[in-house]
């Protein structure tokens, strides 16, 4: 092991995020590891919904996939892979990944599964939700479907130190996939604040991936990305003391630059001098960042102070189901027209049972996406979609919905067209706290 | 004298979410733009700005030595990403809500 400096890719920073320039990383960038942070609270709750409905399932979806394009680059790089892609189902995916290394013929191929994150047999009733207004969990009316602390390097670093080839969670905080390959390699003590606050702002920086190398960024005329269909997946390269560079490979589309970074620091931050996980209080607000060559960043000096002494828990529940239904109108008059539809289904949603209050209907291209913000500002168009859209633990509700869209066809305005309508389940999430001794992670060990 | 300018052209920004409270950074392209923007860009004339969006507090923080204001919006997503019926559930878009809003800039300065 070198105490010189170390190289750590992101490979994911979302769920469906893309997968080529992740084996381009592996393939290309000489990393000592590559990271993919794949779970929301959203992806989360959805992982125990797959479980629930198969045992065998809830881990990330595109796990597979994945590994099967890096596994074997990541082998001939000595690059080892850290991964939450477990979510609600870490040993059936510590599982696949065993199975898709003997599938590539890697004999002798170990994962290190990180478990404990689930906390649901821990809650009760009178459990509070502090992000719902004190409330307790037994006030929401809904199923639960399950909970997870987020666990950070204490969970981690043992399975690091196994040295595995991949190392696999479920909840875990997402700086934390970053922050303990780190630590294990410069030996940082675990009460360090300040170096630990450093490595969170590198881990926080990775991992959305390309949301520093020119993703979610791009703004014709403002801001210019070059390739920006090729964007790449950054790499930091981390000195002993956590200051990093942030840059990407030479041949990859995209940017770093000051702009791209920034953005990307105040990302999901609230208060910057005490971003809270389960390793550190972070403070960035010290950090420095400049520009050290081109798509080359430094950043340094972000500081810490002791970790909280809870740990953060998502709560999943069952949010029903979310209906959405849409018929265009367009050429002379789309407007006009729109807006009569409009009134049409308010005013037959109004006349269903219990559907009064419980939709939206939006104009979109005259006023959609920010109808709520600026209601005043509907402008003109001659390409107008109606969009109706309800969430309801009733199916029927949702399917009534639904039709009365669909009737728009023959019983509404004028050379309406183009009706699409879906329904997709839905999750609720509420956050409480629990302390660390309540919990108990562990590792176990698979190999190919 | 002083024109009205959108923020558009001075700055850029990012909007991420939380359960039903959004965060937007807005950065200054031109360091010798922050003291303006700073002065003008109050988590009041947020808050006032969109008063049927934002239900909750604004509150701003503030990064100088890198020209850039952290915005965090209480309530204000509908509800957020798990129970919103907007299309953009996350807000993504919210940050080009504040890069609409105008400052007044003195006609001296470019």
């Amino acid at each position: 092991m070198t105490t010189d400096m170390m190289r750590m890719g992101s490979g994911a920073g979302f769920s469906s995020d893309r997968l080529g320039p992740a084996v381009d990383l592996a393939k290309q960038a000489e990393l000592d590891w590559l990271v993919f942070e794949t779970i929301g609270e959203r992806t989360l709750a959805f992982g125990h919904r797959d479980r629930l409905a198969n045992p065998s399932r809830g881990y990330n979806p595109q796990l597979a996939a994945r590994m099967r394009g890096v596994l074997q680059p990541c082998r001939d790089q000595g690059t080892r892979i850290m991964t939450n892609m477990g979510v609600a189902n870490v040993e059936a995916a510590a599982e696949v990944v065993i199975s898709v290394a003997r599938e590539l013929g890697m004999k002798g191929l170990k994962v290190a599964a990180v478990l404990g994150d689930e906390v649901t047999d821990q809650l009760n009733d009178d459990t509070i939700l502090f992000d719902y207004g004190g409330r307790t969990l037994g006030e929401v009316d809904r199923p639960l479907v399950g909970a997870n602390a987020y666990l950070g390097i204490d969970a981690i670093l043992p399975a690091v130190e196994t040295g595995a080839d991949v190392v696999i969670t479920g909840r875990v905080a997402d700086p934390s996939l970053f922050l303990a390959p780190i630590v294990n390699q410069f030996g940082w003590a675990r009460d360090d604040w300040a170096k630990l606050g450093q490595g969170t702002l590198v881990g926080h920086l990775m991992e959305c991936g390309m949301q520093i190398t020119g993703g979610y960024f791009a703004d014709p005329g403002r801001k210019h990305v070059p390739r920006p269909a090729e964007c790449g997946y950054p790499i930091a390269a981390i000195d002993p003391d956590g200051g990093a560079e942030i840059t990407k490979l030479e041949t990859a589309g995209g940017m770093v630059n000051m702009a791209t970074v920034k953005e990307q620091l105040m990302y999901e931050v609230h208060d910057p001098t005490r971003y809270l996980t389960p390793d550190v209080t972070a403070d960035f607000s010290t950090a420095r960042l400049n520009e050290s060559g081109q798509d080359r960043v430094r950043v340094a000096s972000a500081g810490g102070t002791e970790r909280p002494k809870q740990l953060k828990v998502t709560v999943g529940f069952d949010g029903g189901l979310l209906g959405e239904a849409g018929v265009s109108y367009a050429g002379v008059n789309a407007a006009a027209r729109a807006r009569l539809a409009a009134d049409i289904l308010r005013q037959r949603f109004d006349d269903v049972p219990g559907m009064a209050g419980q939709y939206r209907v939006d104009l979109i291209g005259l006023n959609s996406v920010h109808g709520t913000a600026k209601p005043d500002a509907e402008g003109e168009s001659q390409d107008v979609r109606v969009r109706a859209a309800m969430r309801s633990m009733d199916r029927d509700m949702i399917e009534t919905m639904l039709w009365e869209v669909e009737a728009m066809l023959c019983c509404g305005p004028a050379g309406g067209g183009g009706y699409r309508g879906q329904i997709t389940p839905g999750v609720v999430t509420h956050s409480t706290m629990i302390d660390r001794d309540a919990i108990s992670p562990s590792v176990k060990v698979y190999e190919a | 004298m002083s024109r009205k300018v959108p923020l558009h052209d001075l700055a850029h920004a990012r909007a991420g979410d939380k359960g039903n409270t959004s965060n937007i950074s807005v950065w200054a392209y031109d360091p010798g733009d922050y003291p303006l923007i700073k002065d003008q860009l109050t988590p009041e004339r947020i808050k006032a700005a969109f008063p049927k969006l934002i239900t909750g507090d604004v509150v701003r923080y503030e990064l100088d030595h890198l020209h850039g204001l952290n915005f965090v919006l209480g309530e204000a997503l509908e509800g957020g990403v798990n129970t919103s019926l907007g299309l953009d559930s996350h807000g993504k878009s919210w940050s080009f809500l504040v890069l609409g809003l105008e400052l007044d800039v003195p006609d001296n300065l470019t």
